[in-house]
């Protein structure tokens, strides 16, 4: 990590790290994010250099408030980077649209860093692939596939956000975001003098009619930025062996698999790698299959690139066969064999993917062990003693999500970020509706209430439903790798601030019955707790509040060395 | 084939300082000027789960993961851990295996299983206590990673010198640890299996 900030000559990055490096050889001055793995390691590494780098970086409570804190600094002319996972860009998306209508402050370029996560390594939800948000917000995308790419296309994306006055994307997968590789370093950007917040309504406005006039002017720099897709080394051909009229397309990862895979096979074919997904410059498409009977489109899930060479194909080539989902799956991150099994069919060679007969064994993350030990033990120990059998169980995104996992097996249902205190109020709507007196225990950790779920707190109060809601407050993101947050007191430059409250905030939502109980000393208070809490007729919270034993444990060390 | 590039597999659980094993060989490398990838996973796996992690060094080295069979060597910190390089491993390829378990839920292996179905594969195969040894001779079994890069570099496993990671170790790890990782890898070199 620190190598971020070494002067000059090579070191080896992380591809989250090299973001970091090129948003500082860019000069950024304003960084925010919501941590989210295959994204994490942006803000952790932040945390680690900000004060020293002199940039301002937080945690913001969420991603629409990282990104909305994005939007202000850039309004303000600062050059300003915002980075979070592909669930975030959904929860930062009502934020997203407007910001590429109103374009960025004249001098405060704008990247989001936004990370997918093909296999879901480290996401439930959804195998979500955040390209179409190129078509709903007509937003830039540039698609590294290393991290010596992901500092470069960071500095590309502030320069084309600068020229334009529109936020660039660049999209990471999570074997961009955590490949390692020698990077080599350049000068860390000097910073410009603010400018400050220069009014202008015309352009920071979205209100009708202006904002229909906004709309052309977006699509309108969409086509200036297809030009310099045109032009970009990025979108680059390697051009191989004509004779055989076969090629590939691809982007991303997946150029270096189609790289090794063409290795593995002997084969030196035409590739066009595309460093833009948004816009695609679609004559050098076009000119690229022109002379093809058949081309391989090589992308990971879902086949956004596919259908648009398959649209410049009807203009440049109607003949071109073209294959791509038909011979990879949609599911599921791509290797070099699944690439090099393509290929070979493309190719009209044999390759076969040796499956190995072997047994598998899988290590499922659990709580931590060690003493002082993950508090979360006992409190879903303490739950399944108490809880009556016909409970329905929700669970959210934490470290507590691994009590869907043996030996737990306990949540029925989970979802997105603070839909466990969503849902929940759904569930007993319907189930007093039907009559059926099923009783709801919905878990969700500190940091999770704070993303989303406070509005929930308020529906179901407002809403009057009466789930028993267990706040699991271990004083810490923990499951992202130990961000602070509103709860414990520390921002992101590593200031003191007061801590906010969770029960105080849960009074003044008027919720009735709360009680704040550590889980590990209290355990017999707790057991008690659950039980008189079912048979409230309104909502009641149990917070169960006792620090994360990894960091108890860290802490613990730190003394005794003493 | 590629049979410059040079392929190593860690396999063990979350916590066993696997990420650091890689970034003191992504060091030794890149010092050698050669090309260097790894690929990691950070994350769930932290918490006591599986992780593999890969790493390929040569003169032209494209994709971070190695492709199937293709590995050199494959180092398993956690003895279950071994089978899930599997499908990486040929003839070709030496298994150096730590004897350590750490229990799965219901579904772990025999020792004798994996033995088997490792030497099913490869006669290079290697199993050593490497916490007991460590935790005994070095007075704690976090260095067992570097015991196996020290064993490795011994036997001629990796295209590195003792100096070359030794460098690395510097360049890579906190001062602190130093001492630590040095005597572990001097202690390597003259360790001979029973």
């Amino acid at each position: 990590m620190k190598d971020v900030l070494k002067k000059s000559g090579k070191a080896i990055l992380l591809g989250n790290e090299a973001i970091v490096r090129g948003a500082l050889e860019s000069g950024v001055q304003f960084v925010s994010t919501y941590p989210g793995t295959p994204a994490s390691e942006i803000g952790n590494t932040f945390f680690h250099i900000a004060k020293t780098a002199g940039v301002y970086f937080e945690f913001s409570i969420n991603e629409k408030t990282a990104l909305e804190a994005g939007v202000g600094a850039s309004f303000s002319n600062l050059k300003t980077l915002v980075a979070m996972k592909n669930f975030g860009l959904n929860v930062a998306a009502d934020a997203l649209m407007p910001f590429c209508y109103t374009g960025t402050g004249k001098k405060g370029p704008t990247v989001i860093v936004v990370a997918d996560d093909p296999s879901c390594h480290s996401s439930a939800q959804s195998e979500q692939n955040s390209r179409p948000f190129a078509y709903m917000a007509h937003i830039p995308i540039l698609e590294p596939s290393d991290p010596q790419e992901c500092k470069d296309y960071i500095k590309l994306g502030f320069e084309i956000s600068e020229k334009l006055s529109l936020p660039v994307m660049v999209r990471l997968t999570t074997r961009v975001a955590h490949q390692k590789m020698p990077v080599v370093l350049n000068r860390i950007g000097a910073q410009r003098p603010s400018r400050g917040f220069v009014k202008d309504q015309n352009r920071f406005i979205t209100m009708p009619p202006r904002v229909l006039e906004q709309h052309r002017e977006l699509l309108d720099k969409i086509e200036k930025i297809k030009e310099i897709a045109e032009k970009s080394p990025i979108n680059k051909i390697h051009v191989g062996a004509k004779s055989k009229k076969i090629g590939i397309i691809t982007s991303g990862v997946s150029y270096l698999y189609v790289r090794e895979a063409l290795l593995q096979l002997n084969l030196n074919l035409p590739i066009l790698k595309l460093g833009f997904f948004h816009p695609l410059p679609e004559k050098k498409i076009k000119n690229f299959i022109k002379g093809l009977n058949k081309v391989l489109v090589v992308e990971e899930l879902e086949p956004f690139l596919e259908k648009e060479v398959n649209i410049l194909a009807k203009q440049a080539n109607p003949k071109l066969e073209i294959l791509g989902k038909d011979v990879l799956s949609e599911v599921g991150e791509l290797d070099p064999d699944k690439v090099a099994s393509a290929i070979a069919k493309l190719a009209g060679k044999k390759f076969k993917i040796l499956e190995s007969r072997t047994k598998r064994v899988k290590h499922l993350p659990r709580f931590c062990t060690g003493w002082p030990t993950c508090p979360y033990w006992k409190l879903f120990a303490a739950v399944k003693q108490v809880a009556p059998k016909n409970t329905v169980f929700g669970g959210d995104i934490g470290c507590y999500m691994m009590a869907a996992l043996p030996p737990h097996n306990l949540y029925n249902y989970l979802s997105c970020m603070g839909s466990s205190l969503g849902i929940a109020h759904g569930v007993k709507k319907a189930t007093i509706k039907t009559g059926k007196k099923q009783k709801v225990i919905a878990f969700i950790g500190d940091g999770t209430f704070f993303h989303a779920g406070i509005p929930a707190v308020m529906n179901i109060v407002y809403n009057k439903s009466n789930p028993l809601i267990i706040i699991l407050d271990n004083r810490i993101t923990a499951m992202t790798g130990h961000q602070p947050n509103p709860g414990m007191g520390k921002t992101g430059m590593s200031e003191d601030v007061p801590q906010i409250k969770i029960e105080e905030i849960l009074k003044a939502l008027r919720v009735k019955h709360i009680k704040v109980i550590d889980p590990e000393t209290e355990y017999a208070q707790l057991t008690k707790t659950i039980k008189r809490f079912l048979t409230k007729d309104e909502v009641s919270v149990i917070i169960s509040k006792r620090i994360c034993g990894l960091l108890a444990q860290r802490a613990l060390k730190k003394k005794n060395a003493k | 084939m590629q049979s410059k590039t040079f392929n190593l597999v860690i396999a063990g659980v979350g916590g066993q300082g696997l990420i650091t094993l890689l970034q003191v060989l992504a060091q030794a490398a890149m010092d050698k000027g050669l090309e260097v990838r790894t690929s990691e996973l950070h994350g769930l796996s932290q918490r006591g789960g599986s992780v593999s992690v890969h790493i390929r060094l040569g003169e032209k080295v494209y994709s971070p993961m190695i492709p199937k069979r293709q590995a050199n060597l494959v180092i398993a910190l956690e003895m279950q851990e071994a089978l899930n390089a599997v499908p990486f491993a040929s003839g070709r390829t030496t298994f150096l295996i730590n004897k350590y378990q750490s229990p799965t839920m219901g579904q772990g292996v025999s020792e004798s299983y994996i033995k088997s179905a490792i030497t099913g594969i490869t006669k290079k195969s290697v199993f050593l206590s490497a916490n007991e040894i460590t935790e005994k001779e070095l007075g704690n079994s976090v260095v067992s990673g570097s015991f196996f890069l020290g064993y490795a570099i011994t036997k001629g496993l990796i295209p590195f010198t003792e100096n070359d990671i030794k460098e690395a170790i510097k360049k890579v790890m906190p001062e602190k640890h130093w001492d630590i990782n040095m005597k572990t890898i001097d202690f390597a070199k003259q360790y001979h299996e029973k």
